[in-house]
């Protein structure tokens, strides 16, 4: 049987020890009424060249960036990652071990996580970092949870930006479904694309508790998040910034610059295949005061016996298997893996080269928009700053995505399923794996 | 059986220094062209940020280099018995490694949409239906990306049901063996916790039950077998106490490698469970995760199940938001799909005679372990286990040695110790799950460890005192970290060392 190594040999020989003559003894003392009626009818197993088969016909019948042209982003996104990432995640002392409970013998999985949280701090301009969470949505909600546990009872008002990813604002409101306390409202999106600045000014009060916005935001659109901020630091609100695309943060003001006090994104864009959107992993900073209410796992310093540096797991009174109905939060995963990942990627771009790449996804979106503009007739529809994605006008987005996808081009997604306001719109995404010839193509399937 | 010793291959050499502390000014393994453009010719300055102030400068053999040492420090299935109580440490086949690396799965797009995305969501559907004849249950949702998440979601699931019945109620039942998980995730759906005590044989009452039961109380959160390894056997007499009185039964799925095909949580009462794929279905924790925790329910809440569902259109598949009773989302896209990619292929792989035969080998190997050190170690609860075992340091507490002596000294033999001081309620405890992919011949092996152990904490207690004596690093303080915590690197910090 797979996997176990069991002979009958083997297996008389341990009953034997036991005291018993076959396995069914061993869980004799399950009611009757259960063991006689847990058969799992399903095929028997099947060997390795036959599953991998089955997979195969199952793979090929996805449209894969191998084979296709992607310009889809919208909190997943088609980047390149250097062969050395997989070389590291696939060694089984990284990807078979479990969370470091026994540091001693994790010190590998410790210090990388310790890396980890150093570089998402300098990536964000941030203070502290926990060890991530389970992906951009989740973190998103962790953070406004944080704010309920750091600001007094009295406020309890969340203003969500509009151009928040409109999942993440789903997760969020599925998460305070049951925090009756707590009441969240949204905040539009002004004409250019950003958050409303003077809509935000007029809502906040002395009773809201926080402020999410994304940076940059769903349309791509890198927030000013000056005004937000000081209109924040006036209502006593926190400022929550919630990035999809990290690979921004190599290039823009880090949200630690702009005076964020909760910073969480989704990690994916460093070093993590898309995997239809997971697994990847959320990234969680906030400012050093504030990390006694964070969530999640924390990786710190300290020395050994003999006095060298070890990393531990640390300030775990603040987590579920210790504080249990009074913890900060259920979480005890880390998206370990995702990270390590993340952490061998930055390592490989480096200073210079994550901005370079950052620059890179910049310039070939701008162009590809100038171009769409100008030569296929597209709508411009905001004139915010934007990052590697933006939003046009198209006359039918339906027509436009059908006849782009026979030429194996994914040309983006349409915006109406969230949006009923921007009815024709396409958010489009280019990165550095979108070749100039490649756009070119983009430009006269759209405007054919 | 080979006379066990102490590893002394293990060298304690020097530990890597950190990323930060490596490289050279200007140094970096990868180039790419400039562009046509300058950031600031398309960006107003004010929103660009100058150089990453202390980010890595490395060429790529150094990167290589750095984790490849790094992940000599750590133990792991593949290197080292790993008989974590509670959390299934078993074999994690390659065969699902490359398969979730198919470009047809690794680099697709979540909203690329349904008609491009037909083989992944057949595979979704396919694992759905296989987990709902595991468990016997009727509909899954393989949303939520832990099993945190997961008892989190099927607490919503309950209150919405409750909810829609006329009043969501106010507590949940957790029992003192409970993971820590239940009682937070409890706290974060807006519920109180009552928590009961299981009865000295380990196992929860009806009795009990019915004492706490009444028209406050949404469900039980019950693990089964529990964590002390015992099959909770009045658990459908539980079930119907908590089902007369209008409330529900939640089944933390953590420990199921010890069901398949012996009990359906199905058959048990249960209206809810989650189950966590990287234990009983063999894909990998990663040090820490990714894993995934979908939750399976009965037909009752069906409808109240994370959206999207994948749905059967014409010949293929299709995602449906056209559900108006559902709690919603609890994360991005479709869950941990890689992970998922990867518990479909294991149960390819076993069918249904193969996951059978791994939950029975799982209880003779558990069986076995308890078996032969039950003369030296206080075994917690004298009953028969399921698919781990619980010891305690009762015994060798008379020489000074604690579990956590117990365990540090496991490593210089070469064996990650089992999970320790849990559950709370027994003091000392000492939990193995050794799973079923351990031949006898590493059973016997790290059965002689934990002898040769007891013997040394008889006879050499200082020697287990102060283990381990072999590891990369000796113990660490923990106390020093927690005080004056140090998370991050940073230029010019004073260094412990």
């Amino acid at each position: 049987m797979r996997y176990t190594p069991h002979t009958p040999a083997d297996q008389e020989q341990m009953l034997r020890a036991l005291g018993f003559s076959s396995v069914d003894e061993l869980y004799r003392h399950v009611p009757e009424t259960l063991r006689g009626r847990a058969h799992i009818d399903l095929p028997d197993g099947l060997n390795e060249l036959a599953v991998r088969r089955r997979l195969s016909a199952l793979a090929a019948r996805n449209a894969t960036a191998a084979d296709w042209s992607f310009f889809l982003g919208g909190g997943i996104y088609h980047h390149f990652i250097p062969s050395a990432v997989d070389a590291i995640v696939s060694r089984a002392e990284f990807l078979t071990s479990y969370t470091p409970y026994q540091p001693e013998v994790s010190q590998g999985t410790l210090q990388a996580l310790y890396e980890y949280q150093t570089l998402i701090c300098q990536l964000t301009g941030m203070e502290v970092s926990n060890a991530a969470v389970y992906d951009g949505a989740s973190a998103a909600a962790e953070a406004v949870l944080m704010s309920r546990r750091i600001q007094p009872s009295k406020k309890r008002r969340v203003l969500v930006s509009r151009a928040l990813h409109p999942q993440y604002r789903q997760v969020i409101a599925t998460y305070f479904k049951n925090l009756t306390d707590v009441t969240l409202e949204e905040i539009p999106f002004d004409a250019r694309g950003g958050t409303d600045g003077e809509k935000l000014t007029a809502q906040i009060d002395e009773r809201t508790m926080c402020v999410v916005v994304g940076y940059p935001n769903f349309f791509g659109v890198v927030e000013d998040l000056a005004p937000l901020q000081a209109a924040c630091a006036k209502a006593g609100a926190q400022l929550i910034t919630v990035t999809t695309e990290a690979l921004a943060l190599a290039l823009l003001k880090p949200p630690g610059m702009w005076g964020t006090d909760i910073a969480v994104g989704e990690g994916q864009s460093l070093g993590v295949p898309m995997n239809l959107g997971g697994p990847a992993y959320g990234f969680f900073a906030c400012q050093k005061k504030f990390v006694r209410s964070m969530p999640g796992r924390l990786v710190g310093e300290t020395v050994d016996s003999d006095g060298r540096r070890g990393f531990v797991l640390t300030l775990a009174t603040r987590e579920q298997h210790i504080r249990r109905e009074k913890a900060t939060s259920n979480i005890c995963t880390s998206q370990t893996l995702c990270a390590i990942a993340s952490t061998v990627y930055m390592s490989l771009m480096g200073k210079a080269g994550l901005r370079r790449l950052a620059e890179v996804n910049l310039a070939r979106a701008h162009d590809a928009e100038r171009k769409l503009v100008e030569q296929a007739q597209c709508g411009r529809v905001f004139d915010a700053p934007f990052f590697n994605e933006f939003v046009i006008r198209v006359k039918d987005p339906g027509a436009v995505l059908a006849r782009c996808a026979q030429q194996k081009i994914a040309a983006g997604v349409a915006l109406e399923q969230w949006y009923p306001e921007l009815k024709d719109c396409l958010l489009i995404c280019v990165t550095e794996m979108n070749e100039p010839e490649e756009v070119e193509t983009l430009v006269r399937a759209v405007a054919r | 059986m080979s006379e066990p010793s102490p590893d002394k291959s293990s060298s304690r050499v020097a530990a890597p220094r950190l990323l930060f502390e490596s490289g050279s000014s200007g140094r970096n393994a990868l180039q790419w062209p400039a562009p046509a453009n300058k950031a600031d010719e398309l960006l107003p300055s004010a929103l660009l940020r100058g150089e990453i102030a202390g980010f890595p400068e490395l060429g790529e053999l150094e990167v290589l280099r750095h984790f490849t040492r790094l992940s000599q420090r750590n133990f792991s299935i593949e290197s080292e018995f790993y008989p974590l109580g509670s959390c299934t440490m078993k074999y994690n086949p390659k065969i699902n490694e490359t398969v979730a690396r198919f470009p047809g799965f690794a680099q697709i797009h979540p909203l690329a949409g349904a008609a491009l995305l037909q083989g992944a969501l057949q595979l979704l559907s396919d694992l759905e239906a296989m987990l709902c004849e595991v468990c016997g249950m009727d509909a899954v949702s393989l949303q939520p990306s832990a099993g945190a998440q997961g008892e989190l979601t099927g607490l919503m699931l309950i209150r919405a049901l409750l909810t829609e019945r006329g009043n969501p109620r106010k507590t949940i039942i957790v029992p003192d063996t409970a993971h820590g998980t239940n009682p937070a995730s409890s706290t974060l759906c807006g519920y109180d916790v009552v928590q009961i005590s299981s009865n000295d044989k380990g196992i929860i009452e009806p009795a009990a039950i019915e004492k706490v039961m009444d028209q406050d109380v949404a469900a039980i959160m019950i693990t089964n077998p529990n964590t002390l390894g015992l099959f909770e056997k009045n658990i459908e007499a539980i079930a119907a106490v908590v089902h007369a009185k209008g409330g529900l039964v939640y089944l933390d799925g953590a420990n199921l490698n010890a069901l398949m095909g012996i009990a359906k949580p199905g058959h048990m009462g249960v209206d809810v469970l989650h189950m966590n794929l990287h234990k009983t279905f063999s894909t990998p924790h990663g040090g820490g995760g990714p894993g995934a925790g979908p939750v399976a329910v009965k037909a009752a809440l069906k409808d109240f199940l994370p959206t999207p569902r994948i749905v059967r259109q014409g010949e293929g598949f299709g995602l449906s938001e056209d559900c108006p009773k559902s709690i919603g989302r609890v994360r991005s896209f479709f869950g941990n799909f890689g992970v998922l990619v990867r518990a479909y292929t294991y149960i390819l792989s076993l069918g249904g005679d193969g996951l059978e035969n791994a939950s029975r080998m799982a209880l003779l190997n558990a069986n076995y372990i308890r078996r032969n050190l039950e003369d030296v170690y206080h075994i917690a609860y004298n009953e028969p286990c399921m698919h781990e075992c619980i010891f305690t340091d009762k015994v060798q507490h008379k020489h000074g040695v604690t579990t956590l002596d117990l365990a540090k000294r496991l490593l210089d033999y070469g064996f990650h110790p089992p999970t320790i001081y849990f559950p709370l309620v027994v003091s000392g405890a000492l939990m193995i799950e050794p799973t079923e992919t351990e031949t006898p011949e590493t059973l016997d092996s790290f059965i002689a460890a934990m002898r040769a152990i007891a013997e040394e904490a008889r006879d050499n207690p200082e020697l287990v005192k102060t283990a381990p004596h072999s590891t990369p690093v000796r113990r660490l303080d923990e106390a020093r970290a927690a005080r004056k915590p140090i998370l991050r690197w940073e230029a010019g910090q004073s260094r412990s060392d």
